[in-house]
């Protein structure tokens, strides 16, 4: 096993009795420091993966190590290590935010002065220092998630576990719960995430894994997978009277780019390996051609794409399928 | 140690969710005050029955409330637990390096606690309304110990069913359908004596009946220490039982999370 590595999940399996595999084979490994992506539609295994990585579930095979512990092995050393923001949260509703990060703390074995500076710290950090002792059942849905995160964060762990951090929330404040995780990633934390929202994997993790059926499809960072669908899409939209002839063989000459269309609305169709690069040197050979411009885009394949390609399915098309088979798991939370 | 400490910070956790509640406060202290007059009116010509010897019934009546009323508190221990695990409290503590058993003895502490200063309370308003207790302060010690280790062996089993059930209504309905025939198949209300034979033989099996023996005897002049002793120790027995229950019950809920 690799020492920079932060998680290392190898070959992991868990089934809830005799139909549901939640884990079938799972292997990634996240170096430290780095924000890494669990992708994948609900039921797809990735509250499964955390459970085990979190020593809150015994997997039926498999092995993994989390900051350097075996998860198995060594599960009191994992728990000093880690943080952990659940789907459920685990606030205690009846507490206080300043109660809360005080308990959490305690049972970390802080307290006195470090304790109290830590939790005004925090506080602070999220936003919630007028909050602080008010009760949890008085606060708002972005309020309490930012009050979950804190709360992970208290005891300084090494790794962070993010369960679904921004489900439930609307646009704004999920913006803004991006912002958080993103300025903690910044800290040299690991953070492992897991989504549903393609959109946020995108714009938080470094590298992602995208998991169907309790296996892991695709690695990469989420560029890298995007690039697997043979590069972006460019659309250029031509002006005047251009001949398709003359715009062929215009671009005859521009490298990497294939799959050219060129509709009867004017507007020119292409991939191209690196979209960003390719795109001057079609604008030059047009230019060159004498043929006039009306606006060019280029678009990047969207990870749905990418779920689409390598899990056989559209990712809404999953999450529907979930819904339509809920899984006797998801029985415990809310 | 660190199962000490953490038990005691889950212990201010509890008590602190119940000092936020002023209606529960209210409500628990109001009950075995109406319980103590109300039955004590009630029943009040019982002591003219033959055979009945006390001729004071509040006296009589007065340490089957406190023993009562630990057990009533008691039965609902298990119900906060329930909202843990729905909230997710119960897992993020599992993933801490708390030690587990502090999660059940938080609770039977919390509830300890309470028991003990609702006996207090009872004790002397049972006093002021002309009630008197022999052997004053041991006795009345001895009353609540019983109370309290009567109240932490059905908080366990509390605590174990909603591990199990994990669902509010089912956890309610258990513990309405025990809670009054085990408080009428004793000798709270009726002397031993008086009660049919039936009930007699059952009661012996009655845990509830064992606390009230034991604290009503103690608070009696002359005391039979030894059989006291014994039903104590019962009670002990009893609890040691219920715990192995609540901790059974913590293990099947971790391996299905």
């Amino acid at each position: 096993m690799s020492g920079a590595n932060a998680i290392e999940a190898v070959e992991l399996r868990k089934s809830y009795g005799e139909d549901v595999q939640a884990l079938d084979g799972l292997s990634f490994s996240v170096p430290a420091g780095t924000v890494f992506g669990l992708l994948g539609p609900n039921g797809a295994g990735k509250s499964t993966t955390v459970k085990v990585l979190t020593t809150l579930a015994h997997p039926d095979g498999g092995s993994a190590r989390v900051a350097g512990f075996d998860v198995l092995g060594e599960p009191a050393r994992v728990r000093e290590s880690i943080g952990v923001v659940s789907q459920a949260g685990g606030l205690d509703q009846e507490a206080t935010g300043r109660e809360n990060l005080r308990l959490q703390g305690q049972v970390f074995g802080m307290g006195g002065k470090d304790l109290e500076r830590r939790i005004e710290e925090l506080l602070a950090q999220f936003g919630l220092a007028d909050a602080g002792n008010r009760l949890v059942r008085e606060y708002s849905g972005g309020m309490r998630r930012r009050l979950d995160v804190a709360q992970a964060l208290v005891h300084e762990p090494r790794v962070l576990f993010l369960d679904e951090p921004t489900t439930g929330l609307d646009p704004e404040v999920r913006a803004e719960m991006w912002e958080e995780i993103g300025r903690l990633a910044g800290a040299g934390l690991t953070v492992l995430l897991t989504t549903h929202y393609l959109e946020e994997a995108d714009r938080l993790a470094a590298q992602l894994a995208i998991v169907d059926k309790g296996r892991v499809v695709a690695e990469g960072s989420p560029d890298e997978l995007k690039r697997e669908l043979r590069g972006d899409a460019i659309h250029v939209e031509l002006g005047g009277d251009a001949e398709e002839a003359a715009v062929r063989e215009a671009l005859a000459r521009v490298d990497g780019l294939d799959q050219i269309i060129y509709g009867e609305d004017r507007t020119l169709h292409a991939r191209a390996e690196d979209g960003a690069r390719t795109v001057p040197a079609v604008l030059a050979a047009l230019d060159g051609a004498h043929l006039e411009v009306g606006s060019v885009t280029v678009a990047r394949p969207s990870l749905d794409d990418v779920y689409l390609r390598f899990a056989g399915r559209t990712f809404g098309a999953a999450e529907a399928d979930e819904r339509e088979q809920p899984a006797q798991r998801k029985g415990a939370h809310r | 140690m660190k199962a000490l400490r953490d038990t005691r910070h889950m212990t201010v956790r509890h008590l602190m969710a119940l000092w936020r509640q002023p209606w529960w406060i209210a409500v628990s202290l109001v009950q075995p005050v109406i319980w103590l007059l109300l039955f004590g009116a009630l029943f009040k010509s019982v002591t003219d029955i033959p055979g009945f010897g006390s001729s004071n019934y509040i006296q009589f009546l007065a340490p089957g409330v406190v023993v009562m009323t630990a057990f009533f508190g008691a039965g609902w221990t298990g119900m906060p637990v329930i909202d843990d695990i729905n909230r997710g409290v119960i897992d993020r503590f599992l993933v801490s390096p708390v030690r587990r058993g502090s999660l059940i003895s938080g609770r039977l502490a919390s509830s300890a606690l309470t028991t003990a200063i609702q006996s207090v309370i009872i004790v002397v308003l049972a006093l002021i309304v002309g009630a008197s207790f022999a052997n004053s302060v041991p006795g009345v010690v001895v009353l609540i110990v019983v109370s309290v280790l009567l109240g932490s062996a059905f908080g366990c089993l509390s605590i174990g069913l909603a591990l199990l059930v994990r669902r509010e209504e089912t956890l309610i309905a258990t513990v309405q359908f025990l809670l009054l025939p085990l408080s009428f198949i004793s000798v709270t209300f009726m002397q031993k004596s008086l009660m049919p034979d039936w009930m007699q033989s059952v009661a012996k099996f009655n845990p509830l009946n064992w606390a009230v023996e034991a604290g009503r005897g103690a608070v009696t002049p002359s005391p039979d220490w030894g059989a006291i002793a014994g039903k104590t120790g019962l009670l002990v027995a009893f609890l040691c039982l219920c715990g192995v229950f609540a901790v059974r019950a913590f293990r099947t809920y971790q391996r299905t999370v």
